[in-house]
């Protein structure tokens, strides 16, 4: 099983985020099972979402208390809350920032395998192709990019499935491409 | 059709393929999106011949199901604990009247201290309100457990409660077989009620019952229910004849044949459980699970069969009366009532307001009963160092202010010291 924690502020599409990655993983023939933190969401609070993924029936109902993934949709987090609580070693973490990771000054880095943390301007890239800083669709492409738990075209065809308007499904479908490939040209280039 | 799709959802499809004729409800976490999910399927059309009534509180939402119900339709509604509350006594009427409305409980505490999060108070304040009591372990099951409400409901024109936990499961996104309209229809017939209001056939009901025959028209609902024992079972089969799946019944066993400890739960805990005894039946401990699907009626005897032979049972419930202990226990025991030689019944509050129920601590409790089973109520994870402080503090001081806003500053002061 592969466990993935999102953590954002309310209004980032947090919860959002989580179930598109689940459809991904579903679309893929795998069983997945988003959930959010369950609380009273407002914006800009902390708000915490989760997807496990495997390729049998989820039957386990906690909170994912060891990640094997983490996608951080505001680097400001990381002095709110405990971001990395829990979070196994040699697992992914992914940061929304258009800062590099050294820049960040995260304690967490130095502990994981090299290609498993990076840094992608996500919220830029939002503004770009989607006109707001909504960064959710470019941190999935991102995610698909680095952790190849799930495809870009599942992360395409699971952000269609969830935007009824076209429109507004292929700015974000753009900014998830954008991202993706921006990694996979840096990782190729590693 | 498989789908990946919110909890929520799935079962406001599942409800609509049932041809529910009036919908009303009134909005409360974490049911909303359930009624919303039917009140936009009602307005674009994919769910016909149906009215979907917009109520100004949760008493007129059961009252306007009550009133559509004795009219002869199909009638649905949803809520959640203090919404539950507020319509306790439309809650009562229905039932005692005999009114077959569906209703789906989005399990959720009750206040004060005010918590939108879930557990089982709601469902356990009108257990015994003579409405039947369906819980759901998986989205699936609560999709399913509506179809087979209502042809329960109908048939025996008794009221049907299915109970799902409260964002655990109607706000989780998982696989969910929604079925096709046919089958569903082969399955639950059109509703032929026995008692219609009919301005050309005039009736009354809802007469005043005195002494002379209020015990039998008691005696008769809880008969039904004992029919229900029979029914659920029956509706289980044969859904899973049609749909291929195992959904509903009365309960359901996991490794329970050789099982020296036997677990009982109800609702979505059961997944988690089910982790942790592969966990430790792997470690050479034989711990089974009967899951109960009915809690109203209760399956007395068929629990009775399944626990006779172990030990010891752990009843994990997310319940709590207080003065007494954990209800579902207390009806465990009763399985178990002048059965000589009956295993020990160990009981365990778990996840009151929300509070995660993990595996770890799960194994923790779990193994204690092998070793050191204890006698009343253990509430698990219990954070016995701030309640000692509370406690404490109560005794030297009179005017010791709100429960909950002291304990509050304690967790605020504990963790402020913590990242210090």
């Amino acid at each position: 099983m592969f466990q993935v924690r999102i953590h954002g502020r309310g209004g980032q599409g947090v919860v959002t985020a989580a179930e598109v990655l689940s459809v991904a993983a579903y679309l893929e023939g795998k069983h997945a099972q988003a959930f959010p933190s369950f609380g009273s969401e407002r914006k800009g609070a902390p708000v915490v979402a989760f997807c496990r993924i495997d390729d049998k029936e989820i039957r386990l109902r906690e909170p994912i208390l060891e990640p094997d993934a983490l996608i951080v949709q505001d680097p400001t987090l990381f002095k709110a809350i405990d971001v990395c609580q829990g979070f196994k070693p040699g697992g992914y973490l992914l940061v929304n920032s258009n800062r590099s990771l050294s820049e960040l000054h995260l304690d967490v880095v130095k502990q994981m395998p090299a290609g498993h943390v990076l840094t992608v301007p996500a919220s830029e890239l939002a503004l770009k192709h989607i006109g707001r800083p909504l960064p959710n669709a470019a941190l999935l492409g991102a995610f698909a990019a680095l952790t190849g738990i799930v495809h870009l075209k599942s992360v395409v065809a699971a952000i269609r499935d969830a935007f009824e308007s076209e429109k507004i499904a292929n700015a974000n479908v753009a900014a998830a491409t954008a991202a993706h490939d921006a990694i996979a040209s840096v990782t190729a280039a590693a | 059709m498989r789908k990946q799709i919110e909890g929520s959802r799935a079962m406001a499809e599942a409800v609509g393929l049932c041809r529910p004729e009036v919908i009303c409800a009134y909005p409360i976490t974490p049911q909303t999106h359930i009624v919303e999910g039917l009140g936009e399927m009602v307005r674009t059309g994919e769910i016909k011949n149906c009215e979907f009534i917009n109520v100004e509180s949760e008493f007129a939402a059961l009252s306007v199901a009550i009133g559509a119900s004795a009219a002869g339709a199909r009638a649905y509604t949803a809520t959640a604990s203090q919404g539950l509350l507020f319509m306790a006594e439309a809650v009562y009427n229905a039932s005692g009247l005999g009114l077959p409305i569906v209703m789906t409980l989005g399990n959720r505490a009750i206040g004060a201290p005010i918590n939108i999060w879930n557990d089982h108070s709601d469902a356990m304040a009108v257990c015994d309100s003579g409405w039947m009591q369906l819980f759901a372990e998986t989205n699936q099951e609560a999709a399913d457990l509506h179809i087979q409400a209502f042809r329960l409901a109908e048939e025996l024109s008794m009221p049907v409660m299915v109970c799902v936990d409260g964002f655990i499961l109607t706000h989780a996104v998982e696989r969910v077989d929604v079925p096709e309209q046919a089958d569903v229809d082969a399955y639950l017939p059109p509703y032929e009620p026995v008692q219609v209001l009919d301005p050309n056939d005039p009736i009354s009901i809802g007469a005043m019952v005195g002494p002379d025959a209020f015990t039998e028209v008691r005696y008769l609902q809880h008969y039904k229910q004992t029919l229900a024992l029979r029914l659920i079972p029956e509706y289980a089969a044969e859904f899973k004849k049609k749909f291929g799946r195992d959904s509903g019944g009365l309960l359901r066993t996991y490794h329970t044949e050789d099982a020296e400890l036997i677990v009982v739960a109800m609702g979505s805990v059961n997944g988690t459980i089910k982790d942790t005894i592969d966990e430790m039946r792997a470690d050479g401990l034989k711990v089974g699970l009967v899951t109960l699907v009915s809690f109203r009626p209760f399956p007395t005897t068929a629990l009775r069969e399944k626990l006779v032979r172990t030990r010891n049972v752990v009843v994990i419930e997310k319940s709590l009366a207080v003065g007494m202990g954990g209800p579902l226990a207390n009806n465990v025991d009763l399985a178990l009532r002048n059965v000589a030689g009956a295993p020990q019944v160990h009981s365990v509050i778990a996840g009151l307001g929300g509070r995660p129920i993990t595996r770890a601590s799960l194994h923790r409790v779990l193994r204690r009963a092998f070793v050191q089973p204890w006698e009343g109520s253990h509430f698990l994870d219990l954070n016995e160092e701030i309640v000692a402080k509370e406690l404490h503090y109560v005794r030297k001081v009179r005017r010791s202010g709100p429960t909950a806003e002291n304990i509050l500053r304690r967790l605020g002061q504990a963790a402020e010291k913590a990242a210090v």
